[in-house]
């Protein structure tokens, strides 16, 4: 590099360079003005491969804090964290358990993603996990003398369609109204857990069952795990496949991505913003809803009752910003939130800990992970301006 | 009113030289610049300019978007640090370090874009960042009193208890000013505060600097608005192009005559085009109405016919309803009434889609806004607005081999220089940038061109570029409207000259040799 002020050398290395400043003149330059070179060695690798390394230091650093807190209870945190994961990934209950857990995980986390792109934070995947849950519930009851495949069928498309159009809701607020999307999706989510509430109190109600619950799926729906493997798991991995082939390789992707990455182009380049919020807004909530379906057929009590959501759709938000609005990335980092969340009564179990040990390790990568200052402070100057979508919320 | 505009076009090389003027004379400079340049980048936003401010006086910079106005007032507040040149504040030539340094030295500034709390009231807003306590709580009542004696002082009403959000934009300005006053100014800039006005409002503005003035506080104010420079200004400042071009006193001349300085009377870029050869009506415009942001119908009553094969040119002093023109045709913007065809179909309400596909190209005003995405590659932006269509897309999928090779076959043909077609769109310099858009627009064959300050803050080599290209798409058979604030490039570029004023077409003449002085007086909108 010959002279660091040189012509913007670095654009291919995802280096935003506004103007090349001068040369001649003495006196200090603005320094927000500035086009700072490329950086090279250790700095540059970190640069270049943040979107990995961000994730893994905040991980690596909630992991830390965790074991002073667990160390001050009196627990050694190399031994709980040893029977932790190895719970979670070398028993055949556990690793089954964690299976169950990504499922849903990566689907929230994809139904943060979209939006995402889209420059929408979507608050929403609880309340839409939860639609799909019920929807998935009454319709498998309806048709419960179909044949086990058409009531599973039937369950999750009810599930998917349900998730979509409490998700749209939201979309059509933003598009039509300005209403922002985070306040909304928050109170759509208080009115799906008070009408499903309501629900399996009174017209769902299973009668049979001692407390408040919906009709338990059919046995012959009811997901069968294929070993330890959850029917489920292929469905969301073929779907974070699909969801990252779409915003990559589509026309509606590269819609939603013009959008995020400036909404004024988008129009003038004849795209129809409404119409495309409401979209993506739709296509997330469906996948929640699809969640929401499948943990009603594949988890056990197989019925909507209380706690059936537990915070999956709140947990999508983790696995979204972990993965750095990445839809593969979803894959590992609902791994790792699976195996905490599967591995944490066996932790309790054995160590005395309380199994909310496993919250506060979410809430700390969250908190990390999510902190975009932490990653201007590193990589300040260094960043791409419009790629601040994937460190923020991107609104 | 003097027949001849003594305008004294001066170089300010000559008068930075200058020997030191009398003493008397020096004390009443409340300001004194001499030499100030400014550079971002290959841009030079200032070059070497010296002005001088009096006690009491209301100066005016004027000057089209991008003549580098604000820069200048941003070094006198201490925003931006000038790369040469000498500020001198009341007789103190030490650089001006910061706003809260400027502040201190009795200068104070009302932005283009209101510094005010919305959800806070107007008493709130007054003593935000300077807030005074009593016992530990904060001093509402006294806020409350500052604002009343501030308003009774300066003769400008506000209600202390007002929330800013429910107040008109006149007033929030109001505010703004107030709240530069409460704290001892003895210079006040304006950045284009008639900006965001309607015409009452400005006209009260106006009484207000005067009156203000009349109390001994000089003022600066940035406009490109004759009428204002006429109306409240004692002398005026020309910038074209980051330099001062002219000063003259408004007594001593009229809108004519600002109109000829502000248009400049550069070397004429020539472009060797042969004789238009105009064929049918390709765009046709009817009774257009068309309403700003602020809800004022900008475009009102526009008439005008532009055929294949001709490029018509829409000059005009920027804001008299431009923008709006070409937004409504675009289909980004709805037009009130009125009706737009192009070749028999009726584009009035298309939307930007729908107005592509009938063979519309846009090269908008703001690139960085409209025209382009940053963060995207070349590539991609070179297909903008037809990313869905073949090749570049096979029904759903996007077909990258495609987009591939269309941008490289527009890197060759339309010169754009940058790492390769995967390069971001936001790493290359204007004129590359320009380029990226002016090829979009161009390689489509579209029926109608629309150019928008096409060679806005471009590069000389990148402007005869893009010239020569509009030529060429005429040449193959487009008609071609181009709305320029720079008169030389509507002179130079345009078969047929439409001058807008008002929002309407005031006067239509052929292109060539015609009087830019009667132009300017059309532009200034004497007719």
């Amino acid at each position: 590099m010959a002279d660091p002020r040189d012509e913007p050398s670095g654009a291919d290395q995802g280096v935003v360079t506004t103007q090349p400043t001068t040369e001649a003149t003495p006196p200090p330059v603005v320094p927000e003005r500035g086009a700072p070179p490329p950086p090279t060695g250790v700095l540059g690798l970190l640069v270049r491969e943040q979107s990995i390394i961000v994730p893994l230091v905040a991980v690596v650093a909630a992991l830390l804090i965790g074991a002073l807190l667990i160390r001050a209870q009196g627990v050694n945190p190399t031994y709980a964290y040893q029977t932790l994961f190895t719970y979670s990934f070398l028993t055949a209950d556990g690793l089954q358990g964690t299976f169950e857990k990504m499922v849903p995980l990566i689907l929230c986390g994809l139904a943060v993603v979209i939006p995402l792109r889209v420059g929408l934070f979507n608050i929403g995947a609880q309340g839409q996990l939860m639609a799909g849950a019920i929807a998935a519930a009454a319709t498998a009851h309806a048709v419960r003398e179909a044949p086990g495949v058409i009531i599973a069928v039937v369950a999750m498309v009810a599930g998917i369609l349900f998730g979509a159009m409490w998700g749209s809701i939201a979309g059509a607020l933003k598009a039509t109204r300005g209403v922002h999307e985070v306040i909304s999706t928050i109170m759509l989510n208080s009115i799906a857990a008070g009408l499903i509430d309501y629900l399996v109190n009174g017209p769902f109600k299973d009668p049979s069952s001692p407390y408040p619950a919906s009709y338990s799926a059919p046995d012959a729906s009811r997901f069968v795990p294929l070993g330890v493997v959850p029917i489920g798991l292929p469905i969301a991995l073929v779907l974070a496949v699909l969801v990252a082939w779409m915003l990559r390789r589509t026309t509606l992707g590269f819609q939603f991505e013009t959008i995020g990455r400036n909404r004024h182009a988008a129009s003038y380049a004849g795209i129809k913003l409404s119409g495309m919020i409401v979209l993506a807004m739709a296509i997330a909530g469906g996948l929640a809803g699809l969640a929401g379906s499948v943990e009603y057929l594949e988890i056990d009590p197989y019925r909507y009752q209380d706690g059936i959501a537990g915070s999956l759709g709140f947990d999508g938000i983790t696995i979204a910003l972990l993965a750095r609005s990445n839809p593969l990335g979803t894959i590992p980092a609902a791994l790792l939130v699976g195996a905490l969340r599967a591995g944490s009564s066996n932790l309790s179990f054995n160590t005395g800990l309380q199994p909310e040990i496993v919250d506060m390790l979410l809430a700390i990568t969250l908190l990390l992970v999510s902190l975009p200052i932490i990653a201007k402070l590193i990589f300040r100057r260094h960043t791409a301006k419009s790629s601040a979508l994937a460190s923020s919320w991107g609104s | 009113m003097s027949d001849q505009p003594t305008a004294t076009v001066h170089s300010s090389a000559q008068s930075s030289a200058e020997p030191a003027e009398p003493a008397e004379r020096e004390a009443e400079r409340l300001l004194d610049i001499a030499g100030l340049s400014k550079s971002y980048g290959t841009v030079r936003a200032n070059r070497d300019i010296s002005l001088h401010v009096r006690r009491g006086e209301i100066v005016a910079l004027l000057g089209e978007n991008g003549a580098g106005k604000s820069t200048l007032v941003k070094q006198i507040f201490g925003l931006v640090k000038p790369d040469e040149g000498t500020i001198t504040i009341k007789g103190d030539a030490s650089p001006v370090r910061d706003p809260r340094d400027a502040i201190r030295r009795g200068i104070g500034m009302v932005h283009q874009h209101f510094q005010l709390v919305p959800v806070m009231t107007v008493a709130e807003n007054m003593i935000l960042g300077h807030e005074t306590t009593s016992r530990g709580v904060l001093d509402i009542e006294g806020a409350r009193k500052l604002v009343r004696e501030l308003s009774a002082k300066h003769g400008l009403k506000v209600d202390p208890d007002a929330e800013i959000e429910d107040l008109p934009v006149g007033t929030q300005q109001r505010v703004e000013i107030l709240k530069a006053l409460s704290r001892r100014v003895d210079l006040l800039i304006l950045d284009e505060p008639t900006a965001v006005l309607t015409p009452q409002e400005t006209d009260e503005l106006l009484s207000v600097m005067k009156e203000l003035a009349a109390g001994g506080t000089s003022i600066v104010f940035i406009t490109h608005k004759l009428r204002e420079v006429l109306a409240a200004a004692d002398r005026v400042y020309v910038l074209r192009q980051g330099a001062v071009v002219g000063e003259v006193a408004t007594s001593d001349t009229d809108a004519r005559g600002l109109a000829t300085m502000m248009v400049g009377r550069d070397v004429v870029l020539r472009v060797d085009k042969d004789e238009a050869k105009p064929g049918r009506d390709v765009l046709s415009i009817k009774d257009l109405v068309v309403l700003d942001d602020r809800n004022l119908r900008a475009v009102d009553g526009f008439t005008l016919d532009v055929r294949a094969g001709e490029i018509v040119g829409v000059a005009g002093v920027e804001g008299n309803g431009q923008r709006e023109l070409v937004e409504a045709i675009a289909g980004m913007r709805p037009p009130q009434s009125g009706s737009i065809n192009l070749l028999g179909k009726d584009i009035t309400r298309a939307n930007p889609r729908d107005t592509h596909v009938a063979g519309v190209g846009h090269i908008p005003e703001d690139r960085e806004r409209h025209g382009l995405v940053a963060s995207y590659s070349i590539a991609d932006n070179l297909v903008l607005n037809r990313f869905s269509e073949k090749p570049f897309a096979n029904g759903f999928v996007r077909d990258f081999d495609e987009v591939r090779k269309n941008a490289e076959a527009l890197f060759q043909e339309f010169d754009i220089r940058a790492a390769g077609v995967g390069a971001r769109a936001g790493s290359l310099s204007g004129g590359n940038k320009q380029k990226v858009v002016v090829a979009r627009e161009m390689s489509f064959g579209p029926k109608l061109l629309m150019a928008a300050q096409p060679t806005r803050g471009v590069d000389v080599g990148s402007i005869e570029f893009i010239h020569r290209r509009i030529v060429a798409a005429r040449d193959e058979g487009a008609a071609v409207l181009l709305v320029s604030a720079e008169l030389d490039e509507v002179l130079s570029l345009a078969d047929r000259i439409a001058v807008i004023h008002g929002g309407k077409v005031v006067a239509e003449m052929p292109g060539g040799d015609v009087d830019r002085t009667e132009i300017g007086r059309l532009m200034a909108g004497d007719h």
